[in-house]
């Protein structure tokens, strides 16, 4: 109790750099994961990992394990030979393979570190597909550049996301701009962290104002935990089409949802003309206002009754877990749009974060204050959380060891989440999502709810000698 | 019970409210009344005797809406978080089944959880139809070989206040005095500090609270025969005839405990409130004072010099954050001043009380402390408070849980200072969970958010405290 001080106003902004020679429990995602996540999005579409047969094996799992889902995912398996000799070829045959295979609307074709390093050129392997196999022109590829030495999986998932978009969406002639074309279309570029529950929010909001959302990528149509009707598909079974992706620049608007993605989103604009709004993640009071002030300017049209209804049920949970959460301290680690979302919820209601740590920087720490943001892994949240007396602590499911060691509770958040069902589909957005998280996370405190310890005087004839916890049903165990 | 015993409680010549027309047992008025029966109130009382069966004799709704519904807490057993109730059916009603079933639900209890004993809280279906709970407690007691003590607190007798008093008067009559307090063991003697032995009257222990005030007793060697009735035992509760002082703590409840104490042992008695440190020290003092020994007196206050000089310190950050906040207390009778002195002593501001349960003497301690210019609030319904935080324009609304939802949907910050609440403020050590409670609420962010306008709809004043008086129409 003693060491709650108030964090001055200003202590962050600056990012504390990674300095240690090992990573320790990790908490980075590669690029290259998030660019296959990115592909996963889109109807009909398969990620090829360029890299040899194990990243895409590493990445299967990770996206099983995550959405316990079958995901559709390939490798151009580079070998010892092609890895030293020059792996193009390799693109190019695994490229024929799929599209002989499965023929699929659009391939991804995302880098790993391996062929980065040897120096690949998939632009050209691209071109160089075309000139061998033109028969295979109705097959869209992305090639993009996400090598997991740099950046992490929000960053990988947003290069590809601007990959998709500039090789789907045409060229607009200045002189005749397309844009608004669409009036009713909205476009919305979704970033890496948002669940297919957050997307189903988006959606749905969009559409309750009379206007048409197209969601790049969308995961809620692919991933979102679907029992289909065809028992297997080697290609994505829902997502956006890439016929639709290539209607963006004759939208009414582009949203980006996620400040990884916001760079992406002036890249259209000044590529469209389409007008660009963009968004942290859709949590916490603020935020989702200004989303619906943006949908009702956009169409024109009133907040409908139903989220005006939902906003008082936010304003009233947060007036019910304040008393949890208010002074609370959290360690909280994410990549940067997540962790960001959370900090700000959480400082909005009073908690204090204490310890944030991302795995790489990113756009989104520029807007955040008075938090003590450091680039790390789940050591340095471990150890960070500890010295400064956490009592929460937010991250994926490699945190539920940290936290039983801190002996504090874990609030599971992001990729990846393999010791829940269901973690994927969470819904983090919106007036409901954000009451719902406040619940849970308000719960959490309670239920460490710190008990004064019974002092038993020296003087005391109570001499009890019935032990406590000797009824049935007995619940001091506290 | 008989009319002729329920005014002799309602006589309690210790009382100043005695003198008014206006008592705190005054009659509930139909149509406009909040705030619990005689049973509640009897329930309340002993409840936290951690280690007798509660048996609730009555129908499901007496126990099964009030069983495990306390803030209290217990250092051992735990019998007490067990609701137990007859559970009476309709069959039981009219076939005059009642007795029966309870002599049969007093067997359960000691033979599944071997109390030391069982107390029978007699309620309003089985107090019309007529059962003869005395008779019933009689027997089985006979039966069993375990006291089993009859609370004649049926609801319809009256308020809860008057339900506290049938609790004190039930220990009274049938507990205290039936057992000599344990003779002190060598080993917890130290040389030259004569132990001293005292009762607490009204102390509940909420959320461990009493375990802040607990461990400075002991420094100075005063023994605490029994809590009536937070972490008490029933053999404790047997003992309290041989106290040398008893202490009222913050609450007029059970004074006929400790008047009747007074006449039939000669036990001086004395109120005081472990809320704030001037109160705490002021309660240490007075124990010295009435047990009348110099050493002890002594050591009390360079015990009091430390503990103040320590806390003082420790509060100084949080000082700085609450001072000159503006504060409306709602809460009944004593604790409408106890808290105040707690609130001064943190710098903050008063700006009006509830005094609907207070006494004259309470409400004349008020104006010593704060002064002629406090509002009274005699009123305490949603739209006179939410008014009062308006006109006075308190930052915080201090009262029962009741309360808090009135002070949420208005948007204003509450702190819950009843018995349900889940952290103790007594002593000195519990002024710094008050003052991170109070700043909690206060300096919380989210009442910026809740009262701020939707941005599609910026010219409306929505929960602006403007619109408090609609709002508190509407509760």
């Amino acid at each position: 109790m003693n060491n709650i001080v108030k964090m001055a106003p200003g202590q962050s902004g600056v990012i504390k750099k990674r300095k240690k020679a090992l990573s320790v429990s990790p908490l980075k995602t590669s690029q290259t994961v998030g660019g296959a996540l990115a592909v996963l999005g889109v109807a009909r579409a398969v990620p090829l990992m360029h890299g040899s047969q194990g990243c895409t094996a590493f990445a299967k799992v990770f996206f099983v394990r995550h959405f316990r889902e079958p995901v559709p995912l390939q490798t151009t398996a580079m070998d010892q030979v092609s890895s030293v000799m020059g792996a193009d070829d390799n693109i190019v045959e695994a490229l024929k393979v799929i599209c002989e295979k499965s023929a699929p609307a659009l391939i991804g074709l995302v880098t790993t570190g391996l062929a980065e390093t040897q120096g690949a050129d998939i632009k050209r392997a691209v071109g160089e597909f075309r000139k061998q196999y033109p028969q295979f022109v109705g097959t869209a590829v992305t090639a993009v550049n996400t090598p997991d030495f740099s950046g992490s999986f929000e960053s990988g998932f947003a290069l590809t996301v601007k990959g998709i978009l500039q090789t789907l969406v045409p060229e607009v002639d200045p002189e005749a701009p397309r844009a608004g074309l669409r009036h009713k279309q909205i476009n919305v570029l979704c970033g890496a962290n948002l669940s297919p529950t957050d997307l189903e929010f988006v959606a749905e909001s969009i559409e309750s104002f009379g206007l048409r959302p197209l969601l790049i990528p969308d995961l809620s149509g692919s991933l979102d935990g679907h029992l289909a009707d065809e028992p297997f598909s080697p290609v994505t079974t829902g997502g956006v089409t890439v016929a639709d992706i290539a209607t963006a620049g004759e939208s009414l608007a582009t949203l980006a949802v996620g400040e990884s993605l916001h760079s992406c989103a002036q890249w259209l604009e000044k590529h469209t003309a389409v007008p660009t709004h963009c968004f942290g993640h859709l949590m916490g009071l603020e935020s989702v206002d200004q989303w619906f002030h943006t949908l009702s300017q956009l169409s024109g049209r009133p907040v409908p009754e139903r989220w005006v209804r939902q906003r008082k049920q936010l304003q009233d949970a947060m007036l019910d877990t304040h008393f949890m959460l208010g002074l609370s301290r959290v360690a909280i680690a994410s990549d940067p749009d997540m962790l960001t979302g959370f900090t700000r919820l959480l400082q909005g209601m009073g908690a204090e974060v204490v310890t944030a740590v991302v795995p790489t920087q990113g756009p989104a720490l520029k807007t955040l204050h008075d938090v003590p943001v450091q680039v790390g892994d789940l050591e340095d949240l471990e150890m960070a959380a500890a010295a400064s007396g956490a009592q929460l602590l937010l991250t994926n499911s490699h945190g539920a060891e940290s936290a039983e060691r801190l002996g504090i509770p874990l609030f599971r958040i992001g990729f990846p989440q393999y010791d829940v069902v269901g973690g994927f589909q969470r819904c983090w957005f919106g007036y409901r999502g954000t009451s719902q998280a406040l619940f849970d996370l308000a719960n959490l405190v309670l239920s460490q709810h710190h008990e004064l310890e019974p002092y038993h005087s020296r003087y005391s004839q109570k001499h009890d000698a019935v032990p406590a916890g000797s009824y049935p049903g007995d619940v001091s165990s506290h | 019970m008989k009319a002729k015993d329920i005014a002799e409680l309602m006589d309690e010549p210790a009382c100043e409210h005695n003198k008014k027309e206006k008592s705190g047992c005054a009659k509930p008025k139909p149509g406009a009344t909040d705030g619990g029966c005689a049973f509640d109130g009897a329930q309340i009382a002993l409840l936290p005797i951690a280690d007798v069966a509660h048996v609730v004799h009555g129908p499901i709704a007496c126990a099964g809406s009030s069983w495990d519904n306390r803030g209290t807490r217990s250092s051992g057993p735990t019998l007490y978080r067990i609701g137990m109730t007859t559970d009476l059916t309709e069959q039981d009603v009219i076939m005059g089944r009642g007795e029966k079933r309870l002599f049969h639900s007093i067997k359960q209890a000691v033979e599944d959880y071997n109390p030391p004993a069982v107390f029978v809280y007699n309620t309003c279906v089985p107090a019309l139809i007529g059962d003869d709970v005395d008779a019933v407690c009689k027997t089985a007691e006979a039966r069993w070989g375990v006291p089993v003590i009859p609370v004649d607190a049926a609801g319809f007798y009256g308020t809860k206040n008057l339900g506290n008093r049938i609790a004190g008067d039930a220990m009274v009559k049938y507990v205290i005095g039936h057992r000599e307090p344990e003779p002190l063991p060598e080993s917890v003697q130290r040389p030259g500090i004569k132990v001293h032995d005292v009762n607490l009257i009204g102390e509940y222990n909420i959320a461990g609270e009493f375990w802040y005030v607990l461990p400075l007793l002991d420094e100075l060697g005063i023994r605490v025969l029994c809590t009536l009735s937070g972490d008490a035992r029933f053999h404790e509760v047997q003992t309290m005839h041989r106290a040398e002082v008893n202490m009222m703590v913050c609450s007029k409840a059970m004074l006929n405990v400790a008047r009747k104490l007074q006449e039939r042992f000669g036990t001086p008695w004395f109120e005081g409130s472990f809320y704030g440190i001037t109160d705490t020290s002021q309660a240490l003092r007075d124990f010295a004072r009435c047990i009348g020994d110099d050493d002890l007196s002594q050591r009390t206050e360079a015990l009091i010099e430390r503990e103040e000089q320590r806390i003082r310190k420790a509060l100084e950050p949080w000082r700085q954050r609450l001072d000159g906040k503006r504060v409306l207390l709602y809460t009944g009778g004593v604790k409408s001043w106890s808290v105040i002195s707690a609130l001064q002593d943190l710098g903050m501001k008063v700006v009006a009380t509830g005094t609907k349960k207070s006494t004259e003497e309470d409400k004349a301690r008020i104006r010593e402390l704060m002064g002629d210019d406090v509002k009274m609030l005699d009123e305490g319904n949603p739209k006179a408070l939410l008014t009062t935080v308006r006109d006075y324009q308190a930052d915080i609304l201090i009262a029962g849980g009741r309360n808090m939802y009135t002070a949420l949907k208005a948007r204003i910050p509450f702190l819950d200072i009843n018995q349900e609440r889940e952290f103790g403020y007594a002593g000195y050590d519990g002024m710094l969970e008050l003052v991170r409670q109070l700043a909690l609420t206060i300096e919380s962010p989210v009442w910026q958010s809740v009262r701020r306008p939707a941005p599609w709809e910026a010219t409306a004043s929505q929960g602006d405290l403007l619109s408090v008086q609609e709002a508190g129409a509407g509760l």
